[in-house]
This record gives C-alpha cells, structure tokens and sequence, in this order.
C-alpha cells in the first residue's frame, strides 16, 4: 500500500509551492469527513413532511399468469394512502415498457421489462403492485393483503435446457428462448484445429452473483406542482438515463423531470440500470400529489435487483509443441435472465476477453444468450470480462499440465511483447471499431508478479509443508481489461464570484473517491486548494448530459474534460488577470483563490474579481477581450477504450479432510496507466479483489429448477468477510495512454479479472496428488471436498 | 390487525436523555433513523448479517436492526453521530479510517466504527488477526477489509501513544 496521508501534519500538497503536484499524491478523500461522523445523505436518509412509504406487491412464481388483482383489503388498512396496479397507471403512460437495451444487430427478439406486471409475470421479484402508506411497516402489511389471483405457468431455469426443441416458453407469447446469438471470430479456426498437433477441450460452468452494494436501492420522489417538475433522488449510478428512461415512460420532456444522486452506498453494476420500481415511484409521486419513498430490502436485492448469473463454456485450444496457441474456439450459452435490462453486452464482453492478453492467431466462439424466468441479468463489476480471462488461463494451464511444462512458461511464450504496443487486435468492440490495445508491457508486469511473489522459490516451500501434511499450491493468472468506455463525460468548470471553483460533471459517484478525483484534476490548473473546490456530480438539474458511472470510465471520461475545462479556465483567468494587475502572463501564478504577480503578494487579484468582471456590467465591455463568463464545458471525446492489465500470484492452502481454502499470499502487480491518487487506487483495486474472492470460492445465486431463488439472504448467500481476506500486496506499473489527456486508464473493476482462475490454478496445484481438475467457478468446500475423494479412489 | 400499540421509552442516547413514545413493533434502527433522525446508523440488510445498524448498548456492540426500540428502554445507547467528541474532534478512529482509506461509499463505516471502537475499549493493543475477527460479522463490498484493519491498527497506537481512554 502507498503511504497514507498522516494526520496532523502539514497537507501533502502545499499551494504555494509550485512544484508541488496534486497529481499522483494520495490526498485524503474529501468524501470521508461526512462518512465517518454519520453525516452522510443517503437516499434512505431523505425525509420531507408528508413523506408517503411504499412497499411492491413481487411475483412469488417464476411465471404465471396473473388473472385479478383485488387491492380493497389492503386499501381498508388504515394509514394506507393507494395501491397502484399497471392498469392503474396506464392512462399516465406514453409505453408500458422500458426500452433500454444497448442497440445490437444479434437480438433474435425484443423483451423489455413491464412498469409493472399486467397479465404475466416472468420472474420471481417482478413488480405487480405498489402500496403507498403512512409508514413502511404499514405498507408492507398493507402489501401482503393485496390479492393476486396467479395462475401457475411453467418456468424454465436453467439456461441450456431453455434451449431445447421442447422446453417451455419464458415467455407465452415467444417463438423461443434464444433472444440473441452471435459469432466471435477471426482467422481461419478450423482449418488451424485441423492441423495443430495438440487440441485439449474442457468444459466450464461459470457463475457470478449479485452487485451486494451494502445500500440496496432506494428512491425518494417529490412533485413540485409550482414549478410543474418532479425530482427523484435515486441511489443509480447512471442518473441521466434514468431521467431520459422516466420521460419516455411517463411521456414528460426534459424540464419536468430531475434525477439527482444523493450519496450512493457503493454501485458495483447493477445500479446503472433504470428500474421500475422507479418509474413506479415517480409517477406515484406525481398522482398522489405527496412525496414519495421506497427502499429495497435485501430480500428484494436478490429477487429484484439485476445480477450476473450462469455461463456454459465447451472450448477447444490448438497448441503447438512448444505450447504456443494456434487457435481457440468453443461456444457459450449466457443466462440473460427474463428480460433485456441492458443488453448482450455482458456475453459480448466474455467472449472478447478470451485472447485479450495474448496473441491467439484464430479465434471462432459461438455465443447463445438464452432467456429464463429469472431475474434479467447485467454487469456486476468485471461485466463478464473475468468470465473470459477465467477461460483463457484454465486453458493455459491446461496446456502445461498436458506438455510438462512451467505454467509461467506457457503464459511467456503466448503474451503480447511490449514491443508490438501499441497492438491491434483482430477482435472488433461492440459499436465496431477494432480493439487495439494501446500500451503497457505485459511481460514486464508478469514477470514482477512471479518475481516479488518467489514463483521460483515456491516447489521448495511447497516440498516443505508437504512433508509436514500440508497442501499448498500456487496459482497465477494475467489480465487486460477495456476501461473508460466513451464516448464521452461531461463536465463544467465554473468560477463564481465568490472565487469558489465549482465542477459540475455528468459523472456519478457511489464510492470511488469521484470528488476527489475531479477536485484534485481542477485544482491542479485553479489554485491547488482542494478546499476551494466544489463538486457536484450525479444531477441532470446541474449538466445536460451524462452517461454516469459504469466500465471503471470515471477517471478517464470524466477526469479528462475536467482536466481540459479547467486548462480553458486557467487561460481566461490568467487573460483576465494579466489585464487586471497589469501584467504579463507568465509573471502570474494561481495560488489558492488568488493570482498573484511574481509571487508579490501585494499585486493581486482573487478568482471571486476576476469571475464578477466576466459576467458583465451593464454598458462596460468585458477585460482583456474574451468572452464571458469564467467557465469552460468540455467533452472530451474518447471512442476507444484504454486497456488496463495486470498478473495476479496467489498462494493458498487447501485441507483435503474438508475441502476449506485458506489464501495465505496474494500478490497483484497493476498498470493503470498514469495514477491520480495512488491510494484510491489501491483502494479499488482491493475491492475488485475481494469481490474476486467471493466469485471463486464463496458467492453462488441458487434458483431450483422452477426457478424460485434459493439463496436469498446473507446467510445463504455469503460475501467474503475479514477474516477470509489475506493480506494483499499491491504494486503498481504507469504505462500512460496516448489515448486521453491524462494518460490514465480505469481501475474500478481490475480486481475482480483475475482472481477466479488464479485461486484455482493455485487448488489444483495444491491438490496435485489428488489429480484434482477444477471447471468451474465458484467452488464450495463440499465440492471440493468430493472432488478430493475422487482423485483418492482413482 | 393492530398496528398501533406503542410504549413510551426512556434511554440515553449519546450522553442525551430521550423520552419518546414508539410502536412496539418498530426497531431500534428505526426508532434512531427515523424517530431520533439519527441517520449515521445504516440498514444493510435488516437480518441481523452485514453489521451496518450496530450501535452500542451499554457499551456492547448490539444490531440495531435485530432490536426493539422498546428493549432499549432504561439503557444507553451510541450510535456513530456519538464517537467524535464534544468539541467536533474525530475519534481516533475515525481520523485513522480517513487517513487509511478504511471507507469508500461509506455505508459500512458507522457499524464498522462502533464495533471497532468496542473492541479498543477492551483491547488497547489488537493482533491483526484480532482485528480481523472483531469485524468478521460487518460485511463491506469496497474495501477489502484491509484498510480498515490498518486504520484499526493506527488508531489503536494513536490511542495508547496519547493515553486516551474514551
């Protein structure tokens, strides 16, 4: 970890001294001050008079024909305001659907998520009914009296039996389950298989769960009839098309309909959909002509909230003698759940993701995304790609085990070499631009990942402990992530007259320190006092445009026009003040809120005088010849993505009398391009981590084969917790992108890649004299376990 | 059904006398969020597993979310907006979170600190392990724990170095 900021000395970064860079320095998150007194506002923590709380009638069935609903038991309990059915609403709706899938040319058919469910729910969780009440525990009374009259309909589970001749519909109404299908490929896969002297085949099942941001959803909403506007707090990470979703539902333009975050209690993906819940909130608000709030539960987390679910892979990799991969190839079937809530972005992401990292010659994957009657499915932190990096390296590994050879040497012989950056591959992104890796050294990064992890040094450790009873293994696996998906963020940078340098972006936190990357970038250019600097991110009220946060894009997207706006600002202030002090140009140096000459302190002039002299007296023409205003809106644009990389060493200990993981070294070597604040970025980083663990050995969704959840608790569905992490030592490469301004690249997701095929590259090593094979992710003691027993009998 | 039977309640909460009248039913969590509109102390998941409602009891660490407000009756209670002191000064060990980056979204922070802040009234002087295990029942989604272990560890020493028994 970098060094933190000590408290009690003096600031890191001091504005008087030029040399003294905010960028790169890991100054405290202005963020935290609030967090860790209790002063922080999250959407739960919004109260106003006449606050009416709702609670959702769900579908207890994965589907089913809803023949009545009968709210007048439910509307009798006193404190009970109204209870609202899609039919209800209709006559205030422009559609009944939310329309929101990411636009592709593969969907065989269109499913888009209802307001609320009309005549047919698809899944366990969907929205039938809202209750609004005096209080939640009334509500929620009042919403287990509302009577639906359900007619049982049969439901499909499981992704690869949805697509049998003979399996029951998702949806009544549909031709099939198949709702998109595509080809992966590049070069010339089957003649390569036909040739090559080695093709090993495995199969893999892959599972990742929910986002389990410790805030679940929420939204508070409010209809200002004076001014005709209705805002809703929400707590999304993609404010601006939540307001973009609601008007087109609710048939309402720009200027009636204000989204706003308030503090946002972690995102990891499914936060940036657009939901019906707040839809539903929205125009409740609006009938009932009082303030409205929901707040999801974690019951409603895991039956409500968009999640990751279930990948089937069957692949094939061709290999020469040495080990050198001539070409892979396989087909996936992804679980999309019951409705498009994003789009097939996810099974996109997994297959692109396979050769990222290395140079794979031929490449053919077939890609099925298959409907079931589950909750839809959308990127959880990682968005499929650690799907494909999982992939990759089972094979690699795979390969050395059949060829006798180091699993490091394999990886060496197959990366992409430095030299060749920056690199384009034969893969083409989404909008179809082709992927092209811009910078890093891949070998580079790997090598000091096994260097500082001892990878040598580790048969002579693991000889040891065997000798003692005990079973280590040792497991690696390298990545490359696309971050910072354009095309574009928005962000304003405005100097008021009180000299206070206010950023507005189209940016959205919800925990990544966005505040304090936007502040240290501003005040790099205005002056270095981070406390001069305000931030507003998250509100449509405040920018027109934004896409919020998704794809570890913030830093990138965001940070780049807040570096280029507030450049522009720098300029006119330092025109205007050059007017002001009579002075030249490069006398003048920006200190705090003031510009000052040549550091005199008795010639200058604040920020506050400079931005009243730039919006204009009445008559008088403005200073120094420029326009007005002391402010400057940037999008930069950026279509193609920075890729971050990395080499993750994990060393672990496996019982074989339970089949318990214990992870007892982790080393994690990191380029994410030039660094803002070292210590967020381990911050990130760490997270990903940590949520990577949970994918390998701990989070699993379960649904029975009606497709009713299993899990649906944190007792049955585990998060890892503190004392299953290890110690993790993080290091870091800057391999600046020539892609944006900055040269920085994202790091939100970069953890998570990794670590499922490390962490069983590392059992499997371990459990060598069981002969132990690992095709899946996650794995359970007991299955382990079982597998352990296996290798004993054979 | 009947939906209002309530009680009224006399505690401490943060060193304040409180008489209120509550519904039986109502948790302490919601008696503090929404009664007291002390809303430093978080809902995660209102079954008892992820640790962001945990205020003190009697100085023992309790989930709010798992509690009647009318089981606080006669008792002192100390939610996050009650650590720092008096004067607005940081506990230590909300200093340490800051300077450590213990916190990302921050909706774990207040049960991890007041958690935290029974186990350095009991133990001046944690192992790592120790540290780990005091917060095994709070679950954060940002972190990775380590950096709350590290803060943990640094207001444990800024603690002892300054003798500062709060």
């Amino acid at each position: 970890m970098s060094a933190p900021a000590v408290s009690g000395q003096a600031p890191i970064v001091d504005p008087a001294r030029p040399g003294d860079s905010l960028i790169g320095a890991s100054v405290p998150r202005l963020e935290d001050d609030a967090l860790v007194t209790g002063r922080g506002r999250f959407v739960d923590d919004i109260h106003m008079p006449g606050l009416l709380q709702a609670a959702f009638v769900r579908s207890p069935h994965a589907h089913a024909a809803i023949r009545r609903i009968d709210a007048s038991a439910a509307l009798a309990l006193p404190g009970v305001h109204a209870v609202y059915t899609c039919e209800d609403f209709r006559p205030y709706l422009a559609t009944d659907r939310l329309v929101v899938g990411l636009p592709s040319s593969h969907y065989k058919q269109d499913h888009h998520r209802q307001v609320l469910a009309a005549d047919e729910a698809v899944h366990v969780g969907e929205p039938v009914a809202i209750v609004l009440a005096d209080s939640r525990y009334l509500a929620e009374d009042a919403a287990t009296l509302v009577e639906v009259d359900f007619d049982p309909l049969p439901a499909v589970s499981d992704c690869r039996a949805a697509l049998a001749a003979d399996a029951p519909l998702v949806h009544r109404e549909s031709p099939h389950n198949l709702l998109a299908e595509f080809d992966m490929n590049y070069g010339e896969a089957a003649r390569v298989f036909s040739e090559a002297e080695h093709v090993f085949r495995d199969s893999f099942w892959q599972h990742r769960g929910g986002s389990h941001s410790i805030e679940c959803r929420g939204c508070v909403a409010r209809h200002d009839a004076l001014e005709d506007r209705t805002t809703l707090w929400t707590s999304t990470q993609m404010p601006h098309a939540a307001a973009r979703v609601i008007c087109e539902v609710l048939g309402l333009h720009e200027n009636q309909v204000r989204v706003a975050t308030p503090d946002v209690g972690g995102g990891f993906g499914p936060k940036l959909v657009t939901y019906p819940e707040e839809i539903c909130v929205t125009l409740a608000a609006r009938l009932c002509g009082r303030p409205v709030k929901w707040i999801e539960d974690r019951r409603e987390h895991f039956i409500a909230t968009t999640q990751e679910r279930d990948q089937y892979w069957d692949t094939e990799v061709a290999v020469d003698d040495q080990g050198r991969v001539l070409g892979i190839r396989g087909t996936i079937v992804h679980d999309h759940g019951a409705y498009t809530a994003r789009g097939i972005n996810l099974a996109h992401n997994s297959a692109e993701n396979v050769p990222l990292g290395y140079e794979v010659p031929h490449y053919a994957m077939n890609v099925k995304v298959a409907l079931t009657n589950k909750v839809p499915v959308t990127p959880v932190r990682g968005a499929g790609h650690p799907q494909g990096t999982f992939v990759m390296e089972r094979l690699l590994d795979r390969v050395a085990r059949e060829l006798k050879l180091d699993r490091a040497e394999v990886r060496r012989r197959n990366m992409i070499p430095a030299a060749k950056m920056p690199y384009r591959t034969q893969l083409k992104a989404r909008g179809g631009e082709w992927v092209t890796l811009d910078s890093g050294d891949f070998p580079a990064c790997f090598a000091e990942a096994l260097a500082r992890a001892d990878w040598n040094g580790f048969p002579a450790r693991q000889a040891q402990a065997r000798a003692e009873g005990r079973y280590l293994g040792i497991g690696l696996s390298n990545f490359v992530k696309g971050t910072g998906r354009g095309p574009f963020e928005s962000v304003t940078v405005r100097i008021g007259p009180s000299g206070k340098v206010h950023v507005y972006a189209g940016a959205a936190a919800m925990g990544q320190g966005t505040r304090t990357m936007l502040s240290q970038l501003v005040a790099e250019q205005l002056g270095r006092d981070l406390s001069n600097i305000t931030v507003t991110t998250g509100d449509t009220a405040a920018t027109a445009m934004g896409l919020g946060g998704s794809n570890s894009r913030q830093t990138v997207v965001a940070g780049s026009s807040a570096h280029v706006a507030a450049q522009k600002v720098r300029a006119k202030v330092l025109k205007v003040a050059a007017v002001l002090l009579q002075a030249a140009e490069a006398e003048l140096e920006i200190v705090g809120a003031e510009v000052v000459v040549n550091g005199q302190t008795a010639r200058r002039v604040g920020l506050g005088t400079i931005a009243r002299s730039l919006v204009g007296t009445a008559g008088y023409s403005l200073p120094g010849g420029v326009d007005a205003g002391l402010e400057a809106t940037e999008q930069v644009l950026i279509d193609e993505m920075a890729f971050s990389s990395g080499s993750a060493v994990v060393e672990v200990e496996v019982d074989p009398e339970t089949g318990g993981v214990t992870i007892r070294r982790l080393v994690f070597v990191h380029d994410a391009g030039r660094m803002i604040n070292p210590m967020v970025i381990d911050g990130q980083l760490a997270g990903g981590i940590a949520h990577g663990i949970g994918n390998a050995l701990f989070e699993w969704m379960g649904f029975d084969e009606n497709a009713q959840p299993v899990t649906t608790n944190l007792g049955e569905y585990l998060l890892v917790t503190s004392t299953e992490m290890p110690r993790m030592e993080l290091h870091h490469r800057e391999s600046p992108t020539p892609g944006n301004p900055l040269g920085v690249k994202g790091v939100g997701e970069c953890g998570v890649i990794p670590m499922t095929p490390a962490i069983m590259s590392a059992i499997e090593d371990a459990l060598s004299p069981f002969n132990v094979r690992i095709s899946q992710t996650p794995i359970t003691p007991a299955q382990l376990y079982a597998l352990i027993e296996q290798g004993r009998q054979s | 059904m009947d939906t209002t039977l309530s009680r009224t309640i006399s505690l401490k909460v943060n060193g304040s006398a409180v008489q209120a009248t509550v519904d039986v039913r109502h948790t302490l969590a919601d008696f503090l969020r929404h009664q007291l509109e002390l809303t430093g102390t978080h809902l995660g998941c209102e079954h008892g597993v992820c640790g962001a409602c945990t205020v003190l009891v009697d100085g023992r660490s309790a989930r709010g979310c798992l509690m009647l407000a009318v089981q606080a009756h006669g008792r002192e209670v100390t939610t996050v907006e009650g650590l720092a002191g008096a004067d607005g000064r940081l506990h230590p060990l909300q200093q340490a979170f800051k300077d450590h980056h213990g916190l990302q979204c921050g909706f774990c922070t207040p049960g991890m600190l007041t958690t935290l802040s029974e186990l350095l009234a009991d133990n001046p002087d944690p192992s790592e392990a120790q540290v780990r295990v005091a917060i095994s029942g709070n679950l954060c989604r940002c972190t990775g724990y380590q950096s709350i272990v590290d803060a943990t560890l640094a207001a444990a020493k800024s603690m002892r170095a300054s003798g500062a028994a709060r």
